[in-house]
């Protein structure tokens, strides 16, 4: 009958885990479809937002949370602005353009440290998420529902933006065939920026999602989100929306079940059992969980 | 006679990639509402003369200029927006995109979207396919109705200057004849075309004017009173 309960509880709290790393999917696909690019520094995007939350901490809560969003977008540009685009320029290969994303990656994490210290910042911004109300035997915490209305809204705002509008459809061609769009008119850079933006209003999102059930903020914080993200992305299959979501939702729910059900003694050994899973997925689907489907239709000559 | 006022005009244009040329300074004019071929073995040297157009090849030497604009250093998307407007080779259709969707990127490089409903209706009539099939997904398509799609993109970006690199290469005779017949058409509107093509006694016959190129360089000019002359035509090639 304990287990029972458990199980209920385990799936509640993965779920939220889930929709986060959806998110985090989806910025990063983004990008990634765009420009070829796995941008490593994604993380430091969260982490920043993180900062920003804890230091505005007692302001009010809108403010707050828009200081958050603008600083992290900033951030994301500036990504682009500073890093990415004098490389492409001068002709950097994919693998130094990979790299560059490490680079930019460890050095925001060196200037977090020098700037806020190792020890950490604690977020409290929506700490009240954190109450539950009780179903059937199970907590649910108000955190999950926010967590996954938002995701829901926010992915359905990006899938609106990329499907429905002008910009949106010079996104999803770039995404394609970024050569030929440039060739047809489309500005090529206004589109990296835009998809950029858009990774970056996604990155501060999980920013105050994330730091209510995980409120302490440190340089580090980032680099197992992105981590995760990106294996969520791999299995899922990266070249859509919507199948980068659901790998990352997949990878969050199994590893938040597996947390709450291993004991805490072999939790230890949870990147390892997630990892292995991933590695049998790419093994029998190697273009993703979700992307596989899609070979009988895109060769067509 | 007066000579046409020029469109495009290339002057000294070089191509090289790495170091390795691939076009060695090209001299041509096309002059407003001419159709212009340029033909040539494969490696000519070609697709990079239309690619160094369009800012998208690396040109170390020479100019291009439209209407007397040069477009030397411009990236592609500027020089589409200029109105010079590409149909690459092997179509560049996004199939998994519908063919609206296709349709409506060509509007990108548009300076302004007054008149496009006109436009768009133009095209219909000259595509029907195009029309018909809008809520496809383009990978659906033929070859031949891909073409004509590539084609229709290029248009509603109401182009002063239409770039076609081999329209008709894996197209059967009989709608590769319909597609020079369109040419026409187009150039009726008064859109400049500069056609490269692999079938030469076709283009020579159909073009205005028809500069044969080999190892980067123009060789030979032909008009259409000289399609018959495949003498001259082999030299060039085998040149």
């Amino acid at each position: 009958m304990l287990a029972a309960v458990n199980w209920g509880q385990a799936i509640a709290d993965a779920i939220a885990l889930g929709a986060l790393y959806g998110l985090v999917a989806v910025g990063i696909g983004l990008v990634f479809g765009v420009l070829r690019l796995v941008n490593f520094a994604y993380g430091e995007l969260i982490t920043a937002g993180a900062y920003v939350l804890a230091y505005t901490y007692g302001w009010p809560r809108p403010i707050s949370i828009l200081l958050c969003v603008g600083a992290v977008v900033a951030l994301a540009l500036a990504q682009e602005l500073v890093a990415f685009r004098p490389l492409r320029r001068g002709g950097a290969t994919p693998a130094t353009m990979l790299v560059a994303t490490f680079a930019v990656s460890f050095l925001l994490q060196a200037i977090y440290l020098l700037a806020f210290g190792s020890r950490g910042q604690i977020v409290g911004t929506l700490g009240r998420l954190n109450s539950a109300f009780t179903v059937d035997g199970v907590d649910i915490r108000w955190i999950l529902l926010v967590t996954v209305v938002t995701g829901l809204v926010l992915l359905g705002a990006t899938a609106a933006v990329l499907e429905r509008t002008s910009v949106g459809l010079h996104i999803r061609a770039a995404a394609t065939d970024f050569r030929t769009s440039r060739l047809l008119g489309v500005r090529a850079n206004r589109v990296i920026m835009l998809s950029f933006v858009i990774s970056g209003v996604l990155a501060a999102a999980v920013s105050v999602l994330y730091t209510v059930s995980n409120p302490l903020v440190q340089p580090t914080m980032g680099v197992p989100i992105t981590i995760f993200a990106l294996v969520g992305v791999v299995v899922g299959g990266m070249d859509r929306l919507w199948s980068a979501a659901l790998g990352g939702f997949a990878v969050g729910l199994v590893y938040g079940l597996f947390s709450d059900v291993m004991s805490s003694t072999s939790s230890v050994y949870l990147p390892a059992v997630v990892y292995g899973l991933v590695i049998v997925v790419l093994l029998l689907r190697p273009a993703g969980l979700f992307g596989a489907w899609r070979s009988a239709q895109v060769e067509r000559v | 006679m007066s000579e046409p006022e020029a469109a495009l005009e290339l002057e000294g244009l070089e191509v090289a990639y790495r170091g390795v040329p691939a076009v060695r300074g090209i001299d041509l004019t096309v002059g407003r509402g001419e159709i212009v071929g340029l033909v040539g073995p494969n490696g000519a040297g070609k697709s990079s003369t239309l690619h160094a157009i369009m800012g998208a090849a690396p040109s170390p030497r020479g100019d291009v200029r439209l209407y007397g604009r040069s477009l030397r250093g411009l990236s592609p998307e500027r020089v589409a927006r200029l109105g010079v407007a590409l149909v690459p080779e092997g179509r560049h259709i996004y199939s998994s995109l519908t063919v609206e969707e296709n349709l409506r990127l060509g509007y990108a490089a548009r300076r302004s979207h007054d008149g496009l409903d006109e436009d768009v209706a133009w095209v219909h009539a000259l595509f029907p396919v195009v029309h018909e099939f809008e809520s496809r997904k383009a990978g659906a398509l033929s070859g031949g109705q891909q073409q004509q799609l590539a084609i229709a993109r290029a248009l509603v970006a109401k182009p002063d200057v239409l770039l076609l690199d081999e329209p008709s290469l894996g197209l059967a005779p009989t709608i590769v004849e319909r597609l020079f017949e369109t040419l026409g058409e187009i150039r009726d509107r008064g859109v400049s075309i500069l056609l490269v093509e692999q079938r030469a006694q076709l283009t020579i016959a159909f073009a205005d004017r028809t500069h044969v190129i080999a190892n980067g360089a123009l060789k030979l000019t032909l008009g259409p009173q000289d399609a018959g002359d495949t003498a001259r035509l082999t030299a060039a090639y085998l040149s």
